[in-house]
């Protein structure tokens, strides 16, 4: 014990400095580049509202990131079922208090942004299962018990954002938790088995829905069932992408956004806007930027040596990319339409600081990767 | 050590199922991919072409119609410049606001107003609404002065049609008006060139020859948003000018007829007798065509419509008329060419005291004293009407009829061209039986004997005859359009050349043929025997040009204009016997019930070229009313004659 506690020892200014992540800088830099020039185009090449929003934004919780990432490791480690519990209480005012937009209450206005407290859920929830599984002895977690917490765990905040009601951000959560709890190593048939009980209760599970969120599958389904009206999106979405073809139409010169056709091009829809003006080529590059953002925080995890910090950053690395997997799937046509954000490229200040604070736990990992964690 | 050891365990679970998870990772990046190409690569062209629907819209601009031009290339139906006020609904925000500015700026009236409400009604949220489409030009400079207030708004220079000689030719030329729906159901052209305010044609040659004069519309291509608001022009295909049609009339010889038929209600036809072309075709009343174009107002139009003279009708074409007595040369020419009258057998003619009798009922002539002894020559120069009562008798109805017939009457001649022409009817037994059921009796044939009864002809019809008499009895094709195929030298050429074919012979069983109904080709000859047709052209001789000749009056003496002719009065009421005591002077006798004038001529006597027919809707005496115009028509279309042969030979433009 004590010579493990030993192992935390300090570091030097510039010993952090030489062990900061800068390829993972530099991505991440990239990205947010793209997502101004996306953004600017999106407002036909006028340098206004939504713009400046997102770059000032983008250099705000760029440096917060920054700034952050120097937060020793153990400091996330000691308190993140504070930071879990912090979370879900401000799920809960959201639920009482929380801001009214376009029929669900989802925002809390904190005067100088609309906090989303469900995407600071996102990270809360990596934060807290990678706690609570570092601690778990392999053999352990095949337990009922300890299967039974992080499930409890994870249905309360999905819960709460059902409730708002925000279906998409709520399986993002649930999604991200799942993953998570297979890293950790539970055994594979409990997924087999709650899989088939998924199927099994579908049907039932459809009838719960509500009426747009059932008409929304349907119209993934055949979106020629009503054009003009929840199929509109989708199809408008593919008309724009399909009508980039290789090349693309060139920076601002996207027909289907600059006139209009594409709704939320500002957010959910920004990749198919990007994937207008850029085409197959930009699109795989931008794909290929978020495959080397992924691959650098699993590398990272690598190095790590405690156990919190690789399963913060495995997971961290799989929700990005389910973020990523869900939303092009969406505008692609090949998942149904539900709220969910593009990494960094969409326009929402509580979406980009959710990311940003990830990261810099990320890159807190790199900065303190030889620093054991005992088990307290 | 335990911890230590299922630490090490932990991370190489945790590695393995990491490995694991970037397989599955790779899968579904696969999947994405193989999207992404699929709609960027594979389908590229169908979205394209969706994309391009989505922002592109077209606009279509109205075709220009092609011009109409008479004989001599003046210009009867033009395009005029006119100032419209378009309005771009899909640009205007609040309709009702900036039609209130248009109304105090160009000081519209309610009714127009209405009508631009109603208008709006009909279109569609991105269509044109023409608001006004013949502003003056106050109204346009007032317009362009406040345009920066009027959103939507456009002042448009357009064309229209315009028609320079007003009432002179709307009965030829016919006229335009906005597209109905039944016009756009009608004709797939029309609907094809749809834009707002298309004016199509209504009447006349504008009617029939739409096709042709319609032209091709232009697109105006715009890149539109979402809404449907115009962002920038794309592409501008100019509309196509329609085809010049023109016209085989005179436009000198037209204004004349018509200026001679001025306020009267009849018709002056005119034709050359070789090539069938038409060279006037007036009726009267008329009216303005240029009245249709912008819509014509309630009051003009109840005005045209109750008119009782009837201005919408043209007459040449589709007014019914008893020919009277020009239809006399073609009973004898078909009681010739039946050999059923000897023309040097005299009947005596003793005037209203000895009417001619059959079966107790009595026939008059009109001359009340009496012709005397009259033969044939001389019963068509003074049209004596009992003689042709015993030559009608001896021929009988059907005989004459295949005649009639055969020379032009009863049948339709520019039905192609104009859809209202009527086709009169030309009586026999069977037709009698047909329409009305009954048997014939003779009595009937009498009085077809001089042009009354059921027989009904159009003016344009009795020109016809008198130009197929006055050619030597060759068949021709009457046309309004100038056909380049068809001159003067040319039938005079095919004429000849049927008797190298085959031989005039004056064997009865090879005439046989020309005594039976039977259809003829173009230029093929009508008659059995030319010295018949020569009998009756020298009759009508004698009946213009020979004291007592009944047209005597209006004739010439210059060789030049020399004309042979033959006057008709056409009763339109039966004369009782009081009324016959009476005698009473046509001034005397109520309007509608006074007798239709007739006269029917060509010209010149000696190479006639042209064949002339005047009626005069209760005018009176054919020979008083009707030939003294003819008179002054033929001469003006033998003066014109040099310029029309000019233009024919393409030498000049001289006109």
């Amino acid at each position: 014990m004590l010579t493990e506690r030993l192992n935390t020892r300090n570091y030097t200014f510039f010993e952090k400095l030489k062990s900061v992540d800068y390829f993972l800088i530099l991505i991440v830099m990239l990205i947010g580049a793209i997502s101004v020039f996306a953004i600017y185009s999106t407002e036909s090449g006028e340098f206004s509202f939504y713009t400046k929003n997102h770059l000032l934004r983008l250099i705000v919780f760029f440096g917060m990131f920054l700034v952050l990432s120097f937060i020793r490791i153990t400091f996330w480690y000691k308190n993140a079922y504070i930071f879990y519990v912090f979370c879900i209480s401000l799920l809960l005012i959201t639920l009482f208090f929380g801001l009214m937009a376009s029929g669900s209450r989802r925002w809390l206005d904190l005067y100088f942004l609309n906090l989303q407290p469900s995407e600071i859920m996102k990270i809360a929830i990596i934060v807290c299962f990678a706690r609570y599984y570092h601690r778990i002895q392999t053999a352990e977690i095949q337990n009922y018990k300890f299967i039974l917490v992080p499930l409890i765990l994870l249905l309360i905040p999905c819960y709460l954002v059902i409730q708002q009601p925000d279906l998409g951000t709520s399986i993002l959560i649930a999604g991200t938790g799942i993953i998570i709890i297979w890293l950790a190593g539970l055994n594979v048939k409990y997924f087999v088995y709650s899989g088939l009980l998924l199927i099994v209760s579908l049907p039932f599970a459809v009838s719960l829905l509500k009426p747009y969120q059932k008409s929304r599958i349907l119209t993934f389904f055949n979106p020629d069932r009503d054009p003009l009206g929840a199929g509109y999106q989708i199809i408008q979405s593919k008309i724009a992408i399909g009508s980039g073809g290789f090349f693309g139409k060139g920076f601002l010169k996207g027909t289907q956004s600059y006139l209009e056709f594409l709704p939320e091009k500002h957010t959910d829809f920004i990749f198919t806007l990007f994937s207008e003006e850029f085409g197959f080529l930009g699109s795989i590059i931008l794909l290929l930027l978020y495959i080397l953002l992924i691959y650098r925080i699993i590398s990272i995890g690598f190095y790590a040596k405690s156990f919190f910090s690789k399963l913060f950053c495995f997971g961290f690395a799989s929700a990005i990319f389910l973020y990523i997997f869900v939303n092009i799937s969406m505008v692609l046509g090949l998942l149904p339409i539900v709220g969910a954000p593009l990494p960094i490229m969409s326009y929402g200040g509580s979406s980009m600081l959710s990311i940003m604070l990830g990261l810099s736990i990320v890159m807190s990992c790199k900065i303190y990767s030889q620093d054991q964690i005992s088990n307290y | 050590m335990q911890n230590r050891a299922s630490s090490v365990e932990k991370g190489r679970l945790i590695t393995r199922r990491v490995f694991m998870l970037a397989a599955a990772k790779l899968i579904l990046l696969g999947g994405i991919t193989s999207r992404l190409y699929s709609l960027q690569i594979s389908d590229r062209e169908k979205y394209e072409l969706l994309s391009d629907k989505n922002r592109i819209r077209e606009w279509k601009t109205p075709p220009q119609r092609g011009f109409i031009t008479d004989h001599f290339n003046n210009i009867l139906a033009d395009n005029d410049r006119v100032f419209q006020v378009h309005l771009d609904l899909d640009q205007i925000q609040d309709f009702n606001d900036i039609v209130f500015k248009l109304k105090n700026i160009l000081e519209l009236s309610n009714n127009e107003l209405k009508k631009i409400y109603r208008e709006k009604e009909r279109l569609k949220p991105w269509d044109t609404l023409v608001a006004s489409d013949n502003l003056t030009w106050t109204q346009f400079s007032k317009l362009n002065l406040y345009l920066h207030e009027l959103e939507g708004v456009k002042p448009v220079v357009s064309s229209s049609r315009f028609y320079p000689y007003k009432n002179d030719l709307v009965h030829v030329v016919g006229y335009v008006g906005a597209a109905s729906q039944k016009d756009i159901e009608r004709d797939d052209i029309i609907k094809e060139n749809l834009v707002p305010g298309l004016k199509v044609g209504k009447s006349g040659i504008e009617f029939a020859k739409e096709h042709q004069l319609i032209g091709r519309y232009g697109i105006k291509r715009y890149e539109v948003n979402s809404s449907g608001k115009r962002i920038s022009q794309i592409d501008h295909i100019k509309e196509t000018q329609g085809e010049k049609i023109k016209l085989t009339v005179d436009l000198e010889v037209q204004q004349l007829a018509q200026e001679l038929l001025k306020g009267k209600a009849g018709s002056i036809s005119a034709m050359d007798i070789y090539t069938g072309e038409i060279i006037a075709m007036a009726s009267s009343p008329t009216y303005d065509p240029n009245k249709f174009t912008h819509g014509i107002g309630h009051k003009d139009w109840r005005e045209i419509r109750d008119d009782p003279l009837k201005p919408l009708v043209n007459k040449s074409i589709a007014g019914l008329y008893s020919p009277g007595s020009t239809f006399k040369p073609l009973v004898a020419l078909a009681a010739l060419e039946f050999g059923t009258i000897d023309p040097e057998r005299p009947i005596l003619c003793k005037g209203h005291k000895h009417p001619y009798e059959l079966y107790g009922v009595k026939y008059h002539c009109w001359k009340k004293n009496g012709h005397g002894y009259m033969k044939l020559r001389n019963a068509i120069k003074q049209s004596c009407d009992i003689y042709f009562y015993e030559m009608a008798r001896l021929l009988g109805v059907d005989r004459l009829a295949i005649i009639a017939k055969r020379y032009g009457l009863g049948s339709n001649i520019l039905k192609d061209t104009y859809f209202d022409e009527k086709r009169g009817v030309v009586p026999n037994t069977f037709w009698k039986k047909n329409a009305i059921g009954k048997s014939w009796y003779l009595g009937e044939t009498v009085i077809n004997g001089i042009g009354q009864g059921y027989i009904q002809t159009t003016p344009l019809q009795l020109c016809l005859m008198t130009a197929q008499i006055a050619n030597g009895g060759y068949k021709i094709k009457p046309h309004i359009i100038k056909d380049e195929n068809i001159n003067y030298e040319k039938a005079k050429f095919r004429i000849a050349n049927q008797f190298i074919k085959s031989p005039l012979n004056f064997s009865d069983e090879d005439d046989e043929k020309y005594l039976v109904d039977r259809k003829y080709n173009l230029y093929e000859r009508l008659y059995k025997d030319p010295r018949n047709i020569n009998f009756v052209k020298d009759a009508m001789f004698g009946s213009t040009n020979e004291q007592y000749g009944t047209s005597y009056k209006s004739r010439y003496d210059n060789l030049k204009y020399q004309f042979a002719g033959k006057t008709g009065t056409s009763q339109v009421k039966r004369i009782t016997e009081e009324e016959r005591k009476l005698d009473l002077d046509q001034s005397q006798i109520e309007y509608k019930n006074r007798d239709h004038a007739l006269f029917v001529a060509f010209a010149p006597y000696k190479n006639p070229r042209y064949a002339i027919s005047v009626l005069i809707e209760h005018g009176g005496s054919g020979s008083s009313a009707a030939a003294p115009l003819a008179s002054k028509l033929i001469k003006k279309i033998i003066d014109r004659h040099k310029f029309r042969e000019q233009i024919n030979n393409g030498s000049s433009s001289l006109a």
